[in-house]
């Protein structure tokens, strides 16, 4: 029955071989962990969001006069509306999660070393695209986060050199936050961002099957192949072996997710941040802004570097800066050993301080800057941020001297449990 | 050679034809217009009192500062780092140690030149700002806490590089203020 309608198919698009090379024939290492859910969970998020993101914008109105209302209309009159400006709204949040995660065990194993340079270029554009995508999508509801949010990243580039203040109007399409600015950022939230995605997706995908996943070992399985069918020894078809795991940690995933939209969508203020339920007003910023949360890390950077020269723009520098440097990952790291398990205590002590650095960094970005208290005349929680903007930049710079003179261990010939 | 040039030259076209979707991006001739200067009535504005008032979409603040206030200007002057308002932040005629034209009135752009948010007012000095018993009155940034004095000078050590922008205004009469016009003037 289905056989004459594949060999119909197979003979016009090239339908099995794409579902053998990607699927029943691509040979993933037999000893991925718990690490190895959140690239596939990432495209389920990203269907979430197209998904839901196509049934807000039935309803939503990108005009300064309607949309905060509108936001307001869809959580009350639309049939269940609220149930899908929840799922979009905690599915921006998760998306994060799963990305920091994902990245994370590309630092843990080493997934970023070649020939996966351009595997991690790929993701890490994706990330950047991500964060525009949150960033677009944060002022629609146009309330006062959305508002001040919007007006504080803009004024950003606002403070390069020469070009800054035309850039930021033109970026506006007006002398301050407006109406043409929410009705550009509802086009490239909605338009321009998700088709990049897409592709990108697409390319990090194709490049990743073209060299092949690492491994919690971080060696090569394509080393030993089977003489007579040559395929890896230590690699295992990714269906059905891989999709029935990834099929469980969904899920898993699928519960906490479900749990939050439908127990804490606003997650305590840090999901979807209380004074966002107040329209945008250009007159007042509310006492105490702060992004979201999976921004505050970067957000802690720019408020540490004070202005120099009478500019800001060294804090806009090394908060941008902050991003660049991890595109820069696979070259600066320069270990015999990809893997951690291999890697030695020098690495494993920089890591550490690197992680603790990002998340203080994170947690002080949600808070004001007197939070701690002062000493000497300076903000306590200051001072730590600058500390930890320094550890955060240092990671990356000894990584080439400390991943030459760490004590590794020897890699195993095939991959462990 | 020709492969490159073919290529260089299509690359050009292929930008100067989507240059209209550029362009298209720049402010409306709407949004120009929409710049108008605005008329303030200061009568009923008491002594220690601020009002906000919007002006090219931006707040603007008019702040009628008491005997008490602009005497705390002095005691300011060491702790910011413009206190003789040398960066361009204000028109000629506002260029002086109280930054306005009538030593009384202070009008401000309320928006902080660190990222754009708008300072809250902590004009009263003393513990009761919650700034600390040696706070001498004036504006404080909650986004990221760049403090400035009564006469909008940014204090030393804070995000924010510069001090608040005075707008261009004249004096109609002794109450009625027109912000963002000082033909007058100048």
């Amino acid at each position: 029955m289905l056989r004459p309608v594949m060999t119909w198919i197979d003979e016009r698009f090239p339908m099995s071989k794409m579902v053998r090379e990607h699927l029943t024939e691509y040979y993933a290492p037999k000893n991925f962990n718990f690490w190895y859910f959140f690239g596939g969970l990432a495209i389920v998020v990203l269907a979430i969001q197209i998904l839901t993101g196509i049934f807000l914008t039935m309803h939503y109105k990108p005009d300064a006069d309607k949309a905060f209302a509108s936001v307001e209309y869809i959580m009350r009159d639309v049939p269940l509306g609220w149930l899908i400006r929840y799922i979009h709204s905690t599915g921006a949040s998760m998306f994060f999660v799963v990305i920091y995660l994902h990245m994370f065990r590309a630092l843990l194993y080493g997934s970023y070393r070649k020939p996966r340079e351009l595997l991690w270029i790929f993701g890490m554009v994706i990330y950047l695209c991500l964060m525009a995508e949150a960033f677009f999508g944060y002022l629609l509801p146009w309330g006062q986060m959305s508002y001040w949010g919007a007006q504080v990243i803009v004024n950003l580039f606002g403070s390069v050199p020469f070009i800054g203040p035309d850039l930021a109007i033109w970026i506006r399409g007006d002398y301050v936050v407006g109406d043409a600015t929410l009705n550009r950022f509802f086009a490239l939230h909605v338009i321009a961002v998700p088709i990049a995605l897409l592709g990108l997706v697409v390319a990090h995908i194709i490049s990743l099957h073209e060299v092949g996943s690492n491994n919690p070992d971080g060696i090569e399985i394509k080393k030993h192949k089977d003489p007579k069918t040559g395929k890896p020894l230590d690699g295992i078809p990714f269906h059905p072996y891989y999709t029935v795991k990834d099929i469980f940690g969904l899920v898993v995933f699928m519960i906490i997710f479900a749990s939050i939209v439908f127990f804490a969508p606003e997650m305590g203020g840090y999901f979807l941040e209380h004074n966002n339920f107040i329209p945008a007003d250009p007159m007042k910023t509310p006492p105490h802004i702060a992004p979201v949360w999976y921004f505050t890390p970067f957000y802690s950077i720019l408020r540490a570097v004070p202005p120099m020269f009478g500019s800001q723009f060294p804090g806009v520098l090394a908060m941008g800066g902050a991003v660049v440097i991890l595109f820069l990952l696979p070259w600066l790291d320069k270990s015999p050993v990809r893997s951690i398990r291999y890697k030695g205590p020098l690495f494993k002590t920089s890591l550490t301080i690197f992680v603790t650095s990002f998340l203080l960094l994170g947690y002080l970005g949600l808070k004001p800057t007197n939070i701690w208290g002062q000493i000497g005349g300076g903000d306590v929680a200051t001072l730590a941020a600058q500390l930890c903007t320094a550890l955060y930049f240092l990671f990356f710079l000894s990584l080439p001297i400390i991943s030459r003179l760490d004590r590794t261990k020897a890699e195993p010939d095939r991959v462990t449990s | 050679m020709l492969v490159v040039a073919t290529g260089a030259v299509g690359a050009v076209g292929a930008l100067a034809a989507i240059s209209p979707l550029f362009v298209s991006m720049a402010p409306s001739e709407r949004a120009k217009a929409a710049g108008a200067p605005v008329e303030v009535d200061l009568a009923k504005l008491e002594p220690g009192m601020l009002i906000t008032e919007a002006w090219r979409g931006k707040p603007v603040w008019i702040l009628h500062r008491t005997d008490e206030m602009l005497s705390r200007l002095g005691e300011t002057a060491e702790l910011v780092s413009d206190p003789d308002s040398k960066l361009p932040m204000q028109p000629d005629y506002a260029k002086n140690v109280e930054r306005s034209i009538k030593p009384q009135y202070l009008v401000l752009v309320g928006i902080c030149t660190h990222l754009g948010c708008s300072p809250t007012q902590k004009l009263e000095a003393g513990e009761a700002s919650g700034l600390g018993a040696d706070w001498s009155g004036g504006f404080f940034c909650p986004c990221h806490g760049s403090k400035f004095d009564l006469a909008g000078r940014v204090y030393k050590g804070v995000p924010a590089p510069a001090n608040l922008e005075v707008p261009p205004h004249q004096f109609l009469s002794d109450s009625r203020l027109l912000i963002g016009d000082d033909a007058a003037r100048s």
